[in-house]
């Protein structure tokens, strides 16, 4: 256990009272996040992804010490979060794509000293730091415009800029590109990019943008109904997951669904065209060359499986206990 | 202390900035300032006609002669947004906080919650008793005779009533917000603290117009503070260690309404800590 964040087998319950007549409460528990244990290295950018409702908020809370774990260990940077959530607060950063920590009716500027001020950050420090973000989140002709006139891209990259000035070691985002562009949202990725590779700050990332994930981050964790289904490289989420790849073939003529190939099924017959999945993890070559032995093929192109599929099967697997 | 002097004095630089951008913040809107300080002197003439006629009928009801009840009526009027007679200031944001869950945010901050409030509220009142007190009472003074004092002393005296009088009005209004972590809506509880202060603080009638027990109690319930001294206190109704009583008066109100402000917080706190909002 050598991690910069490291939880060991944390647990949050938390405790539902319902009524269910006058004065007659039912009370019953809800595992949000059900024994996770993971490790994260200084300066790793790691995705956190799951379902709606599967504990990533939960989790998020307990790594920043406003909710404390109903069991388990939890360490950032060495300190129990939820026992010094202030003196914490001051080494990381948090951005919630629908929350703003920015002065509605104030200019950006304000905001800014105002963190300046907050995070104790020295003058020289924080004017570096600024002039960095203004430059790679393209804030510059934002600084003086009340907040309230961004639009949304604008107001999260300046929410992003604010999470960042007091140089935080770890840096929380939850849903960072949510209702975003995509010129804003590709600003955002490479902006993090920048950060994590420039500063080392290590990066929690959830989302439900896969493209976020696939674009930043090299390791990737899925959680579902609180528990951890799968942690390591996107590669390997494919062979989890059991994915496929897709062979399309055009063929001369339309003929009955082609039939016998090792390692490969029709699933769609569309006239001339046929679809046969594979395994993700094979290769496509010899199923290509039995193919075109037997069969009169005009043209062919093979689809990569695509992430969000892999992730929506791995979600539908798990019955709900 | 070297280092707890720092400290303190690094605190401080963070509050009086957020006061600034509380400032700051209400002076961006100069329409509405310009919209309440028509308002405020509309209801200062209609108020003024009623307490007329009042005082025409009662001479010296409460122990205030003529120009003494209309210099309570434009004070009141000129007060009406700087103490939150009438609610409203950081209230309704915070509860808007809490209820979207938006203060968890906050929590993240290495800010003290109620600090970071009071700082932004001591900032609102500021503006508010410059940009919609001021000329209510100027307007007021033109119009009619007012009991308004000559000497530097009283009016030195009275802006630190004032200031007192918002202390403890942001006290309340804090406790008030705060009831939105454990009610769904806070709007009932809202309603009942703006009518108490609308009564208790004697915007509706200076609370020495009321007789017996009744009055005596109205007199010394926290509301008093925000309105009915700071406005004696200008009449010079204090003096010498009456006035150091009126004050201390003031500040005990706001001392012990911050301390419970600060015991809810933390029950508050632990609630979203352990049972997530």
């Amino acid at each position: 256990m050598d991690g910069f964040i490291e939880l060991d087998d944390v647990r949050k319950v938390f405790d539902i009272r319902r009524r269910t007549g006058f004065l007659r409460r039912e009370r019953h528990q809800v595992r949000a996040v059900d024994g996770i244990s993971f490790s994260v290295p200084r300066g790793e950018m790691v995705g956190y992804i799951g379902p709606n409702g599967a504990g990533k908020s939960t989790t998020i809370k307990m790594l920043t010490g406003i909710l404390t774990p109903s069991g388990g260990r939890l360490r950032v940077a060495g300190v129990d979060p939820s026992r010094d959530r202030t003196g914490l607060a001051r080494r990381i950063g948090v951005v919630f794509g629908q929350r703003t920590t920015l002065w509605w009716d104030l200019p950006l500027r304000d905001s800014y000293g105002l963190v300046r001020r907050m995070y104790r950050v020295p003058e020289a420090r924080y004017r570096a730091n600024l002039e960095r973000c203004v430059e790679l989140l393209d804030l510059g002709g934002l600084l003086d415009v009340p907040v309230r006139q961004l639009s949304l891209g604008q107001r999260m990259r300046g929410d992003i800029a604010a999470a960042l000035l007091h140089d935080p070691e770890v840096l929380y985002l939850d849903e960072p590109t949510i209702g975003l562009d995509v010129v804003s949202k590709a600003k955002v990725r490479e902006f993090l990019r920048e950060v994590n590779a420039e500063r080392g700050t290590t990066v929690v990332l959830t989302t439900h943008d896969l493209t976020d994930i696939e674009q930043l981050c090299k390791r990737v964790m899925v959680i579902d109904h609180g528990r951890l289904v799968y942690d390591g490289g996107l590669d390997g989420l494919h062979a989890v997951g059991e994915s496929e790849r897709m062979l399309v073939v055009d063929l001369e003529h339309e003929i009955p669904p082609i039939a016998g190939v090792p390692g490969a099924r029709t699933v769609k017959v569309e006239g001339p065209r046929q679809w046969l999945a594979f395994a993700a993890t094979s290769s496509a070559a010899p199923i290509v060359a039995a193919v075109a032995g037997r069969y009169p093929l005009v043209d062919l192109s093979v689809r990569e499986p695509d992430i969000e599929e892999v992730i929506a099967r791995m979600y539908a697997e798990r019955p709900t206990p | 202390m070297r280092f707890g002097d720092d400290e303190g004095e690094r605190g401080m630089r963070l509050y009086a900035a957020v006061a600034v951008g509380g400032f700051r913040r209400y002076a961006t809107y100069r329409t509405a300032t310009a919209a309440g300080v028509f308002t405020n002197t509309v209801f200062g003439f209609i108020v003024a006609y009623t307490y007329i006629a009042l005082w025409n009928e009662r001479p010296h009801l409460g122990g205030y002669d003529r120009s003494q009840a209309l210099t309570f009526v434009w004070v009141s009027q000129a007060l009406l947004a700087c103490a939150s007679l009438l609610g409203g200031g950081f209230q309704e944001e915070l509860q808007d906080r809490i209820r979207s869950g938006d203060i968890a945010v906050d929590l993240y901050r290495p800010v003290d919650l109620q600090m970071w409030w009071l700082a932004s509220d001591l900032g609102r009142a500021l503006f508010q008793l410059l940009g919609r007190g001021v000329v209510p009472l100027a307007v007021g003074a033109l119009a009619f005779e007012l009991a308004l004092p000559g000497d530097v002393v009283t009016w030195l005296s009275f802006l630190l009533s004032v200031l007192l009088g918002v202390v403890v009005s942001f006290a309340l209004r804090y406790l008030v917000a705060l009831c939105a972590f454990w009610l769904l809506d806070g709007s009932g509880v809202g309603t009942l603290s703006a009518l108490l202060c609308m009564f208790f603080s004697g915007t509706l009638l200076p609370l020495n117009v009321f007789p017996g027990a009744f009055g005596e109690v109205a007199r010394t319930l926290p509301w008093a503070a925000m309105l009915q001294v700071p406005v004696d206190v200008l009449l010079g109704r204090h003096h010498g260690a009456g006035l150091a009583v009126a004050l201390a008066f003031q500040a005990a109100w706001a001392a012990v309404l911050l301390a419970a402000g600060r015991v809810l917080q933390s029950a508050a706190t632990r609630k979203v800590v352990v049972q997530g909002g």
